[in-house]
């Protein structure tokens, strides 16, 4: 058994590079690029963990196709299919058995190639009582949207606000998108489902990322700049929409598993990395996440504390509003976390980071949430 | 110049069949007589809507049916304008979750009756904590569907 | 009487859009010269078909673009004889691994010319060891399908 789980190398591959290249040559590359990091063949790796999706992939074993591009001819290899995250929770806790001492997490999503985000996620809902009434991604984040707008009074103007701070962040990231968007620019985007606009909503972006865990004595091996997985919380809720409250689902206790687990209170956060589809939703899970009192995440934006000069940036790297390559986004955020405490995140580095917040969403309007706290 | 790569198309086509078993059989056997009903916990006596086998907090079997109002209040509410492929109805429509009296879950569905000719004025038309009833479809087939959409009703 | 519970019933359709990627994109190119190209691996030496950015095994980038033969040996085969929904082609019908000259992996495809009127004499006619030669269609478009099958020689 090993104590501490070490994050030693992270890689990414963004989508303007991705989008006309084949899926298993990127998951080749973001692989060799952590080999090359820590000096290791592929035989060297512990365990390979995968992350994608069958109906993203248009595969119906997604990673059949790319095991080997990760790596995993001859290895142990398997992969967790609906958020990224969990290949990370699930490479951690494979190490803790004592039974690898290196575990690379993959995940790969190539948006560009799907049928579409709202037919996809259409699918998620049952055939009997909430795909026939037209749920999807983006109408039931609508329909959280009009509840939290109306229970705080947080505006259009404040979930715009979310989406020209992620761009203008994005701009420093060379993975993400590059497109500057001002509060009007969003306010005045074609309506998908009142309230969320165009710009509202996150693009559908192909990208792959990878990291290799590692127990601490290997960690501590390969590197001398660790990050040390200090807490996890995820949680789950309910199938039917209507069964649940919205505004106060599952993050809440995901959030309290973690810092409970790190030792710590939220205002030790230095900067967060959040999963946010939506812009209303960056809000609503600062709320959540404690970073600030329930109903006061318009607040929040309007005094700028999350902005790159605030006290608890968020979404430095231009969040999923910048970069939404929908499986992997968790794990691309896990791995921005983990370059914010190494100290290697460039133009947009946010200083001092001593402990970092990464969080990971799937389901209608937040149904699953994970959040991982890093140190270093 | 760049060189280009190639692309394939396919449209992939996948025929399914899903057992509805016991309780949804018998739910929706009542959307014929314009009934709706729920099952009820026995440990948190919550009326659940779906009427579905086991109350997922407590986690025990439901035991008892309960037919619930066909009327209720919307808790909140969205206006569709956007299309994508294999989408059920042809946008702009406006969707919701209804809070059925007597029911302790709420149904997502349509909310039908609205004048969709300005978009801009829709959110004066539907409110959160508006009363709503089913309309139901003349010729009902057992689904969810059987209930066209929620319509405004008039308080009297 | 026991009880009947219902079902209902759904055909859900998924357009995807693969990119090919620049080495598939130069492979097929070629099937529209009839050409086979494989990758060779730098370490382990293998001709790999079909032509790939890396050997699976070695794990390090293949250099080198080989063509292979458009004839080869059956490796394997199988005779199809069942209906699904979204299948490729009409059974019956023979598919076998070929393992075409040059190459050091065997590719997956149809075998043809093949009797297949009486399906019991199938295996007097397709044998592992079977020498087969690639058929290719009169318009080609840059697929896997420009080869219509592989044929006895």
């Amino acid at each position: 058994m090993t104590d501490r789980v070490g994050i030693v190398a992270v890689a990414q591959i963004g989508h303007d590079y991705a989008v006309d290249k084949n899926l298993r040559e990127i998951c080749y590359e973001v692989t060799k690029d952590i080999l090359s990091q820590v000096e290791m063949e592929r035989e060297d790796l512990g365990t390979i963990i995968s992350s994608s999706s069958d109906h993203w992939q248009g595969i119906s074993c997604s990673n059949s196709y790319y095991y080997e591009a990760i790596g995993a001819y001859l290895k142990n290899s398997s992969k967790a299919p609906e958020d990224s995250a969990f290949a990370f929770l699930y490479g951690m806790m494979r190490i803790m058995t004592g039974h690898f001492d290196t575990a690379l997490v993959h995940a790969v999503t190539k948006g560009s190639e799907i049928p579409g985000v709202s037919t996809l996620t259409n699918l998620y809902a049952d055939p009997f009582i909430q795909r026939p009434v037209g749920l999807d991604d983006v109408s039931t984040a609508a329909l959280q949207a009009v509840e939290y707008m109306d229970r705080y009074k947080i505006t259009e103007e404040h979930a715009a606000k979310v989406v020209a701070k992620n761009r203008g962040n994005g701009l420093n990231n060379p993975y993400a998108l590059k497109e500057r968007v001002s509060v009007e620019d969003v306010l005045k985007s074609q309506i998908m489902a009142y309230p969320l606009k165009k710009l509202d909503c996150a693009p559908s972006s192909d990208g792959t990322c990878a990291l290799l865990l590692a127990s601490e004595e290997k960690t501590r091996e390969l590197t001398d700049n660790p990050v040390w997985i200090k807490g996890i919380g995820w949680e789950v809720d309910h199938t039917y929409f209507g069964d649940r409250d919205l505004l106060n689902g599952s993050l809440r206790k995901a959030a309290k598993r973690a810092y409970n687990m790190a030792g710590i209170e939220p205002k030790e956060i230095d900067v967060a990395e959040i999963c946010e589809p939506y812009s209303f939703q960056e809000l609503l899970w600062c709320e959540q996440l404690g970073f600030c009192p329930e109903g006061k995440g318009g607040k929040l934006i309007d005094e700028g504390v999350t902005e790159m000069s605030g006290e608890l940036p968020v979404n430095p790297s231009g969040g999923v509003l910048s970069n939404n390559p929908y499986v992997a986004r968790g794990l691309f955020r896990i791995v921005e976390g983990a370059l914010q405490v190494m100290g290697k995140a460039g133009k947009r580095q946010v200083p001092d980071v001593e402990t970092a917040l990464a969080h990971s969403t799937h389901g209608f309007a937040g149904q699953l949430h994970s959040v991982i706290i890093l140190e270093g | 110049m760049a060189e280009e790569y190639k692309s394939i198309k396919e449209e992939i086509h996948l025929p399914y069949k899903w057992a509805l078993g016991p309780v949804f059989t018998k739910f929706f056997e009542n959307f014929k007589e314009k009934k709706i009903m729920g099952t009820k916990c026995p440990k948190c006596h919550r009326v659940l809507i779906p009427a579905r086998r086991f109350c997922p907090r407590c986690f025990v079997d439901t035991d008892e049916w309960v037919q619930v109002s066909n009327e209720g209040t919307v808790r909140t509410w969205s206006l569709v304008n956007f299309e994508y492929s294999g989408q059920v109805k042809k946008p702009p429509y406006v969707q919701g979750l209804i809070d059925l009296d007597g029911a302790d879950t709420a149904l997502a569905h349509f909310i039908g009756g609205i004048d969709l000719s300005d978009l801009e004025k829709v959110p004066e038309q539907v409110k959160i904590g508006m009363r709503v009833k089913a309309r139901w479809k003349e010729n009902r087939e057992g689904n969810i569907l059987d209930i066209e959409y929620f319509e405004p009703k008039e308080e009297l």
